[in-house]
């Protein structure tokens, strides 16, 4: 990646100025108070410093949601799209503008449900761009329905009665069908996440970041967390473990949890280039 | 002078030809009869002018992302047919709402549903008025012959352009299909239109800027950093929940087509002073009405014909015109009766509809006959 040569190496003063990077008259923001998607966009802010990426080369593109309402808020070139469709539109800026950065902000339910389709497409492709899928188990926007993410057995105001449906594992979704750099972050573990995701960022080819974040208002209310704070702890006492860990740690620590850090990354032709290859291949003719 | 380029080629690599000549540099689709082939030329012809194909994995992802490759910056185009064209409403929508200039074709098929592949069909007329959502602009061009086919996808790709707004070019099976002689314009022979780029430093820029009439487009990557979403928004391109924006917002985009009729729309007439029976036809079925009114002509019938290029927005006007001193006008439609309505809300003569819904186009002889009862 021509981006990644170009990563320097600067200090980042704290405490962090996040102000460069937002859109400061478009705030407050919608989210409640104690919603995760704050959180998770101070860690990705901190990871486009350290990027070096300039503000013009970002192209940030999302779907319908909670989460997908990021782009209105900071100051790169943004695109709010469609509830499932954001790959879609990723893909075609990509394609006409394969120099810029595309990121791509998503919700579970938009990447995974109404979007699992464009989603496997575009992890096979392998084009490059960076998807951050903001895993918080519900769909916020529309008041707290399940999504393909919500714990078999959880509550929500379309599973009254617990939710009888499996969940995907979007991690295992995306390697499966091809992407080519897969990690699992949280949003309660924010210096892990900023490191994530810049590693995400460096990599050529389609990256897909699962952030397990956290809806207190619908998720957390509708099973009985007390509190945003008490969520969080669940994400770190009982949710996950590092992989680097992993190894280490006996067989019951490790069951039944998720794994968190670089789950998978290998190196495998990009489309945008392929396509370049191509017509370098067959132009004039 | 280098002779023209004279190739015998079907309606649908006509069409290819004719965005490539307009300047499309990015098409997305999904295979689906009888709109194929315009995928397959293009996905060898675009490459060889440094532009891009994508084979996308459904019609949404198609409109979805030529919409973003139209923000950062190249002319685009997708094609389909009936099924693919329902998939397509929502980012229809989308691209009228954030005023993304960009191309859909849809060859028209017999359905509902998959219906009739390889049969004719302009049962998706009204789909293209009113097939997505809330109140939006519509251009739809509408040819009837090969070598018109390549010259109505130069204009509907000036038209996106000019006024920032989808256009849709639909045609039908027996067109895309046929084949006829096509000259190949030369460089320079049409006019291509570009869109308006902003002048102003990027800090000033409004993407939704109410001061014009068309809105200069930035693209992507360019150092303009603006914002672009479906919900209703402001002139700087953020959401708005003001009652009066809202509505401000949506008029506008309805306001830029209508105040700009005269620009937009294109008709063919045929005998139509003083005529006393008025065919009004558009696309394929207007080959068989040009025919009946040759022949009627001949037998000293006062018949006229009205063609539509651009069916959307409505010619009110000429169809107006056209039937000042008619009895009746016939509309022929391979639909069970669309077009017609909106004829009968302009005209005070009797109104007759000829359609047809069995996959079969409709002959010279019906439209005789029904046009010779009123004569
Ligand atoms: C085609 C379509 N269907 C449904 C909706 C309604 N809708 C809006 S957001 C949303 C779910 C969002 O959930 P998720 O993607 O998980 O994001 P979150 O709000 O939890 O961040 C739904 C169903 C829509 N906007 N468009
Ligand atoms: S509804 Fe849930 S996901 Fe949406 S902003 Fe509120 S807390 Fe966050």
């Amino acid at each position: 990646m021509s981006t990644a040569a170009a990563v320097k190496k600067p200090k980042i003063s704290v405490p962090f100025d996040y102000s460069k990077y937002l859109r400061k008259g478009k705030l407050p923001h919608i989210w409640c108070p104690g919603c995760g998607h704050g959180i998770v966009l101070k860690s990705l802010l901190r990871a486009i410093e350290k990027s070096g990426l300039s503000k013009d080369d970002i192209c940030m593109v999302s779907g319908i949601g909670c989460s997908s309402r990021t782009p209105g808020y900071v100051d790169f070139n943004t695109l709010h799209t469609l509830h499932g469709r954001a790959l879609s539109y990723a893909t075609g800026v990509k394609l006409a503008k394969p120099e810029m950065k595309v990121i791509v902000v998503t919700g579970d339910g938009d990447a995974l449900a109404i979007g699992g389709n464009h989603f496997i497409h575009t992890c096979r492709r392998n084009i490059d761009m960076t998807i951050l899928v903001y895993s918080n188990a519900i769909y916020g926007m529309t008041g707290g329905q399940f999504s393909p993410t919500t714990p078999s057995g959880s509550y929500s105001t379309t599973s009254r009665y617990g939710n009888i449906e499996p969940v995907f594992d979007c991690c295992e979704l995306a390697k499966a069908s091809g992407a080519t750099f897969v990690a699992r972050g949280t949003a309660y573990h924010v210096q892990e996440l900023e490191r994530i995701i810049l590693e995400s960022l460096k990599h050529k080819g389609t990256s897909v970041v699962e952030i397990l974040d956290s809806c207190p208002v619908y998720y957390g209310r509708l099973n009985k967390m007390k509190s945003a704070s008490q969520m969080m702890e669940l994400i770190e006492k009982n949710g996950t473990v590092s992989v680097k860990q992993v190894d280490k740690l006996p067989p019951e620590k490790v069951q039944g949890k998720l794994l968190r850090g670089i789950l998978h990354k290998e190196d495998r032709p990009e489309y945008c280039e392929e396509y370049q290859k191509l017509i370098d291949r067959v132009s004039g003719k | 002078m280098a002779e023209k380029k004279k190739l015998f080629m079907q309606g649908n690599e006509a069409c290819a030809e004719g965005a490539l000549y307009a300047g499309c540099r990015f098409y997305a689709g999904y295979p689906i009869t009888p709109s194929t082939e315009i995928a397959e030329y293009l996905s060898r012809t675009l490459p060889r002018v440094g532009g891009k194909f994508i084979q996308m994995e459904d019609e949404i992802a198609s409109i979805s992302a030529i919409a973003g490759a139209s923000l950062a910056g190249l002319k685009s185009m997708t094609a389909t047919s009936g099924p693919g064209f329902s998939l397509k409403q929502e980012g229809l929508g989308y691209a009228c709402m954030a005023e993304i200039p960009c191309v859909i074709v849809d060859v028209m098929r017999g359905g509902p549903s998959t219906g009739y592949p390889t049969g004719p069909s302009q049962s998706d007329v009204m789909q293209a008025k009113w097939g997505t959502h809330g109140d939006h602009p519509v251009i739809a061009v509408t040819p009837a012959y090969v070598q018109e086919i390549l010259h109505e996808t130069v204009r509907a790709f000036n038209l996106s352009e000019k006024y920032r707004t989808p256009v849709l070019i639909l045609f039908d099976e027996i067109v895309g299909h046929m084949r006829e002689p096509v000259m190949l314009p030369e460089e320079g022979e049409l006019e291509v239109i570009d869109r308006e780029k902003p002048t102003c430093p990027p800090e000033e820029y409004l993407p939704y800027d109410a001061g014009y009439e068309i809105p200069p487009l930035a693209a992507f990557g360019e150092g303009y950093r603006f914002h672009v979403t479906g919900l209703n928004h402001k002139d700087d391109g953020f959401p708005t929940n003001d009652p009066e924006m809202i509505q401000e917002g949506i008029k506008r985009i309805i306001r830029k087509i209508d105040n700009n009729k005269e620009d937009i729309w294109k008709n063919e007439e045929h005998y139509i002073d003083g005529a006393e029976v008025v065919v009004f036809a558009y696309g394929s079925t207007a080959r068989s009405a040009k025919y009946a009114v040759r022949e009627l002509r001949k037998k000293g019938v006062k018949a006229g014909l009205l063609r539509a290029l651009t069916l959307w927005p409505f010619p009110d006007e000429a169809l107006k015109d056209a039937c000042q001193k008619a009895r009746a006008v016939v509309v022929p439609e391979l639909n069970l009766g669309q077009i017609v309505y909106e004829v009968e809300r302009l005209v005070d003569c009797h109104v007759e509809g000829i359609y047809r819904v069995d996959g079969e186009p409709i002959n010279p002889m019906q439209i005789m006959e029904a046009m010779e009862k009123y004569s």
